[in-house]
């Protein structure tokens, strides 16, 4: 109903016959708004943030190591000395992360290189099938005919 | 400022209302700005109300289909769903019977609805909550003593810990759980707990001297 072209003014007129119809049928509290103070005052009914308690789970004398380290987590969260904390284990983790992403990349290239090679053959030109028919009697892809001066893909090097 | 009114007050109008007995305690907020910081009544009392976002330890009483039923000592029972506990799915439940333990917060807690309990933090971590161990001890102490306890730099955890290796997780419902290498050095522990409510630091020097030289 919202027609292109509609002139501002009989949208105008349309929207507030909209307003007249809806009006009729609402209730509504004849009151005036109150106007929510504004205001500085937060209830709050636990006591953790008033007392600055500390977590609940503690362990002593190595009873439990792993409760050991959460509490030193839990516990410097909450005087922000995290990042300190934080930085020694991200710098732990990043090294082992790196070496697996390493591995990853390599994998990963490598899997490439043998489908860039498969599609590659491809898209070959029709010059070229010469050149690719040579390679597979030879057997590998990096001994070329010393004759040959074309331009071909090369593969990166390990 | 921003001004906390905390437990104890309550916002009327423009000023506040005191609702419980006790202590007036006020804490300056970092930044020093005027009107800011917050205020709240230090009141002791035994019976818990369940508030959003505290941590309590639950005793499971039931298993109804997909959610259990724990007691954290407040007029209704909390429910848990079995969802809401660390790397939990449809098909990788987590093996919680009845009578179990578990450490929990809160995740809605009013007087109009039943309370509910999560097990897991919003990152979705469980950062030391689930199910508690085997073994060990439950016991029941007052709400002050327990926020006595939990506080920063609190001597009683201090001197205790110097005695014998142990384990503790304190409950705001007023539980505590005590585990330690031996029966007998748990329940000292549980004696030592209960106990030191009411002895001045003198006399819970004393007792922890005569039991370190043991």
């Amino acid at each position: 109903f919202m027609q292109r072209g509609l002139d501002s003014q009989t949208k105008k007129q349309l929207e507030e016959e909209e307003k007249k119809i809806i009006s009729e049928e609402h209730w509504y509290l004849d009151l005036p708004d109150l106007k929510e103070k504004e205001s500085y005052i937060i209830e709050e009914r636990s006591f953790m943030p008033c007392e600055d308690l500390l977590y609940g789970r503690m362990s002593f004398k190595g009873f439990n190591p792993e409760i050991e380290k959460l509490m030193i987590q839990m516990n410097s969260k909450s005087k922000k000395e995290e990042i300190e904390v934080d930085d020694k284990m991200e710098a732990d983790v990043s090294d082992e992360e790196m070496a697996r992403r390493q591995l990853y990349i390599f994998y990963y290239l490598y899997r490439y290189e043998t489908l860039v090679g498969t599609i590659g053959k491809k898209f070959v030109r029709k010059r070229d099938q010469g050149v690719l028919q040579d390679e597979d009697e030879d057997g590998s892809s990096n001994t070329k005919p010393s004759k040959k001066v074309k331009k071909k893909f090369l593969k990166p090097q390990d | 400022g921003r001004l906390l009114c905390g437990p104890g007050l309550r916002r009327s109008g423009t000023g506040l209302l005191v609702t419980k007995c006790g202590l007036l305690r006020h804490r300056q907020a970092g930044g020093a700005a005027p009107a800011s910081g917050a205020y709240w009544v230090d009141s002791q009392q035994k019976r818990y109300v369940p508030v959003k976002g505290d941590h309590v330890i639950g005793i499971v009483t039931a298993k109804a289909g997909d959610v259990f039923k724990l007691d954290v000592g407040g007029s209704e029972q909390a429910s848990l769903s079995y969802l809401a506990f660390e790397g939990a799915t449809k098909r990788n439940r987590p093996n919680v019977q009845v009578g179990d333990l578990v450490y929990g917060q809160f995740l809605v807690a009013n007087k109009d609805m039943e309370p509910e309990m999560v097990c897991i933090d919003s990152h979705g971590r469980s950062s030391g909550m689930g199910i508690i161990g085997q073994d060990g001890f439950l016991f029941k102490v007052s709400l002050g003593l327990i926020r006595k306890l939990l506080a920063p730099k609190c001597e009683i955890i201090q001197e205790l810990s110097q005695l014998y290796p142990f384990e503790l997780v304190l409950g705001m419902n007023g539980r505590i759980w005590v585990k330690a290498k031996t029966v007998q050095q748990t329940l000292i522990i549980v004696n030592i707990l209960e106990a030191c409510e009411y002895m001045t630091a003198e006399q819970r020097r004393q007792v922890l001297a005569k039991f370190s030289g043991n």
